[in-house]
């Protein structure tokens, strides 16, 4: 028996082919970078590989984990769905601008308070998820929560804890 | 004077990794900057059996940025002898060494690896390889494998298989019970799908030295590997592993990106990352599939009378993994009539590893599928079914445990979880659209404890550092450490740090099997113990001499930083004041933790075993099948807790894949292809947020001084054994419909 494969051999043209650059001015944690990045690479792979902001993980680059999730203009996205390229002039938040040692924002403090993490890889992508459900406004309860954070997979099973941490920030957001 | 607090075993302390890990500051293997780093990725094969005819390289190879591809034609020269390529676990038989030949032994097999200056040059050149193959009839269909099984012979066989003794004579027994129950269950394969996926970051120092930044469960079982299989030589290799994301078993031995990586750095002679993608993390460890036919015997009045199992798993052509399947059974209840008998059934996979609680979770989980049948037969509250069968001894091993407070744990789970309100017959609670069952099931996992040193070092600074290659893959390993030494020497934990996870510490085994906190606390309790002696020689230089009459640390209480007579809290020493009257700047000292031979006499006499009860409510839509886990009640016998919080942290990851177990965890082959069909997480399904609702957990009291020196039992494991039974079983007290194959999916419901 004898079989061939010839994988993306439509693409097998292309191969020689110079990869362009393209300027492409983003601005992450505040601070305005003017970058020439290749079409190809995703906001991800910029950040974890490019500019070693490695805090926003990859857990599968295919937009079914969450591990990757940044705010894109306050919004929350999964950068490894996102074309660098496609964000002239936007705004990034990943975790490392979210808080720091010494100045943690509120969500990560609770995350260590509930233990809402265990191996901690999903944890920034968690964390700023859950930021981008209070900045939308529409999860209230338990319920709302869980459901609108479940595009953030933890295989640690750190889920109720993660529930608490969330909710005791959106209370405590509530009451101010 | 008043002894001052104690901070150390026992306090809820928040994990000590914890700011590096919300901050995004904690390095995983993939995270590490290493300068003129070469990006590998990995081209798989797309078949499951056969060999590589051609590997035609022209066109990946003109993608500006590729440097070069690797593969059985140039790779650099790797060891011939297996035992070469042995890691820690020891499976018997022919370990698999990527790139080793032109041989295809399972479906997206490593085959070659293009190196690229970019991440994303490699992976489009990654598509442009094109290779032909010469296929050969392949098997990965388990059913048909069966036909195959076989128990390897004593010398090939595991070195963590317990093979099952029987007692009286099952067969007869069993067929004149008066209440007989008869299935066979099964479990899909699983895999353990940790969040990061595997990867190698290889740092050429150009110096015939390389640090390795490895995904794995142990960082000195790579490094040994390395060394012996590249012939790098073990003094020239460094492996670090400092925060894992995710094991599960699943990184327990080095994964084959470690191979492909090294050989890619010592080819080009350069440093050079390779991380699997997603669908590549289906290509190697996965649980075994099984399959468990179970006959059960009891009296009129209920009693066990006969416990007869027959399981078999599945394995690879290349390697024996095995497990303890039907043993957990036959040790749980009191029945003097037991059999069993295990095979394994090879088929053309990667080998199947270990997975949370190997064995157990798939052994002891099914069999309490078919004690609560039993109990429904008899006409008996499934609870209190399994209290009147209660075992006080290991029932297959007939040895008294250290200690067993599982009665206590049913006792104390079902009262939280209002048991006695359950109504028995199946169907019969409900509640709008949703029937509403309640089920409960016992787990049951090993105690264990392995040979671990750790090392101690107290600057006079007042700063406390402890050290050892353990792996903390989440399990809080870093924290157990600092609050064994916090409560030992009676320092901040905040004044010490805990190192792990770099080959060059102290000798530690791979995290697994629940014996971490065990035996890395035991470990540095000793190395801390050891300073403490130290101390208190020093103290011998201190003025007014309050110790003179103190000849060991047991006569001393470690708190506040300060060492103080037991009884006599005016006469003390502060640790510092000790060191600068003993003229000392710094002390160090490393232990090793081993069972020792009162040990090892308490290891052949008794049982250690952790144990569980729990509780589960399923409520289940009565014409859609849905099935929703509202509750979940576990209690836990597991002896000494050093960490509330973590330890409960843990448990909630074991019912969560548990639940992930029993509704949506299965991976399914392609039997034409030979390949896993759902290799991605959009179609691999594990719990997620919506899936997880109200879990609560309960540690029972459980004093045990004899199982390991710090009384810990170990955590990691028994979360997960049997919820998926107790979910079953609740699916069954809810609908009437009992299903024996695992994860209970809609379809299954629909067609009972
Ligand atoms: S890495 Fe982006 S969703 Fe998984
Ligand atoms: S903490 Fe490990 S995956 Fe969430």
């Amino acid at each position: 028996m004898s079989q061939v494969f010839t994988p993306n051999s439509e693409l097998q043209h292309l191969a020689g082919q110079p990869i362009a650059e393209i300027a492409t001015t983003l601005t992450i944690n505040g601070v305005e970078r003017q970058l020439v990045i290749e079409p190809w690479t995703t906001l991800l792979d910029l950040l974890r590989d490019k500019l070693d902001l490695i805090g926003t993980k990859k857990g599968c680059d295919h937009g079914q984990c969450g591990a990757c999730t940044v705010l894109i203009d306050g919004t929350r996205v999964n950068a490894c769905l996102k074309l660098a390229v496609t964000l002239d002039g936007c705004e990034i938040t990943t975790i490392e601008g979210l808080g720091q040692d010494g100045n943690l924002h509120p969500l990560q403090a609770a995350f260590i308070e509930h233990d809402a993490f265990q191996c901690g890889y999903c944890t920034p992508g968690q964390i700023c998820s859950a930021q981008g459900l209070i900045n939308e406004g529409r999860a209230r309860t338990r319920l709302e929560v869980r459901e609108q954070m479940s595009g953030n997979i933890c295989r640690c099973g750190a889920y109720t804890n993660i529930a608490d941490a969330v909710l005791e920030v959106l209370e405590s957001m509530e009451r101010a | 004077m008043n002894a001052p607090q104690k901070v150390g075993i026992g306090t809820p302390l928040s994990r000590v990794d914890g700011v590096a890990k919300v901050t995004g500051t904690a390095k995983y293997a993939a995270e590490y900057r290493v300068p003129d780093m070469l990006y590998g990725v990995t081209v798989v094969s797309a078949i499951a059996k056969g060999r590589i005819v051609t590997l035609n390289e022209e066109a990946a190879r003109a993608v500006p940025g590729v440097i070069d591809i690797i593969s059985h034609l140039n790779r650099p020269k790797h060891a011939w002898f297996n035992r070469s390529w042995k890691d820690e676990l020891k499976i018997p038989g022919e370990p698999f060494k990527a790139f080793h030949d032109d041989r295809i032994q399972f479906a997206a097999q490593p085959i070659a690896v293009v190196v690229a200056k970019t991440f994303e040059a490699a992976r489009f050149a990654a598509t442009l390889v094109d290779v032909k193959y010469e296929t050969e009839p392949h098997n990965i269909d388990f059913e048909t494998s069966l036909a195959e099984k076989f128990m390897p012979g004593v010398g090939h066989r595991r070195n963590t298989y317990h093979p099952p003794k029987d007692h009286g004579d099952a067969e007869r027994a069993f067929g004149e019970a008066p209440l007989q129950h008869a299935a066979e269950y099964h479990l899909a394969v699983e895999h353990q799908m940790q969040m990061e996926m595997h990867a190698s970051t290889v740092h050429w120092h150009g110096d015939g030295t390389v640090t390795i930044y490895d995904k794995v469960q142990g960082s000195q079982t790579s490094k040994e590997l390395v060394a012996s299989a590249f012939g790098l030589g073990e003094k020239n290799v460094r492996v670090v592993n400092a925060f894992v994301g995710g094991g599960f078993g699943g990184a327990l031995r080095p994964q084959w990106q470690l191979h492909v990586a090294t050989m890619a750095a010592i080819h080009l002679q350069r440093s050079v990352r390779v991380v699997m993608t997603r669908s590549q993390m289906f290509s190697h460890a996965h649980r075994p599939e099984c399959t468990y036919q179970i006959r059960l015997g009891a009296a009129a009045d209920g009693k066990l009378v006969a416990v007869l199992g027959d399981a078999t798993t599945s394995t690879s052509r290349f390697e024996s993994n095995m497990e303890d399947i039907v043993t957990w059974g036959m040790m749980n209840y009191a029945c003097s009539n037991i059999q069993g008998s295990y095979a394994i059934a090879p088929r053309d996979t990667y080998t199947s590893a270990d997975m949370r609680a190997p064995g157990a979770a798939t052994g002891m989980t099914l069999f309490e599928i078919a004690i609560d049948e039993l109990a429904y037969k008899a006409g008996a509250d499934p609870l209190a079914f399994r209290l009147l069968n209660y075992s006080d001894i290991d029932n297959m091993n007939r040895k008294p445990f250290t200690s067993k407070a599982l009665r206590e744990a049913c006792h104390e789970g079902a009262e939280r979880f209002g048991w006695a309100k359950r109504s028995p017959e199946p169907r019969s609670m409900k509640e709008g659209r949703e029937l509403i069952g309640w089920g409960v099931a016992t787990g049951l996992w090993e105690a264990n404890f392995m040979k671990t040193s750790a090392s101690a070092k107290l600057s006079a600074d007042g700063h406390l550092e402890v050290a050892s290659a353990a792996s903390d893959i989440g399990t809080g390993t870093y924290t157990v450490m600092v609050q064994v030494a916090a409560d030992t020497l009676g320092l901040l934990p905040e004044s010490i740090t805990a190192r792990l996870g770099d080959s060059d510490l102290p000798t530690a085994p791979v995290e697994g099997g629940s014996w971490g906190a065990a035996s890395t606390g035991a470990a540095v309790q000793l190395a801390c113990q050891t300073i403490a002696k130290k101390l208190l020689k020093a103290a011998g230089g201190v003025e007014g001499r309050p110790f003179h009459d103190v000849s060991s640390i047991d006569e001393l209480e470690f708190a506040g930083g300060y060492m103080i007579r037991r009884g006599d809290p005016t006469r003390r020493v502060g640790l510092l004041d000790a060191m600068r009257a003993g003229g000392l700047d710094v002390i160090e000292a490393q232990e090793t933790a081993s069972p020792g031979i009162g040990g090892m006499i308490s290891l052949a006499t008794k049982a250690r075993n952790t144990h569980s009860a729990v509780f589960v409510e399923a409520r289940v839509d009565e014409e859609l099948d849905q099935v929703r886990i509202t509750r979940v009640v576990i209690a836990v016998a597991a002896g000494r807790i050093i960490n509330p919080k973590t330890a409960r942290s843990q448990i909630l990851g074991g019912v969560v894949m548990g639940i992930g177990m029993a509704l949506h965890e299965e991976t399914a082959p392609d039997k034409t292809l030979g390949k896993w069909i759902n290799h991605s997480f959009g179609e691999y399904h594990v719990p997620a947020h919506a899936d997880i609702e109200d879990i609560e957990v309960i540690f029972v009291d459980e004093p045990d001084p004899e199982v390991t020196p710090l009384g810990v039992k170990g955590l990691g494991e028994i979360g997960i054994v049997s919820v998926a039974a107790a979910v079953v079983n609740a699916i069954y007290h809810a609908t009437g419909k009992r299903v024996r194959s695992l994860p209970v999916t809609v379809d299954k419901l629909l067609a009972v």
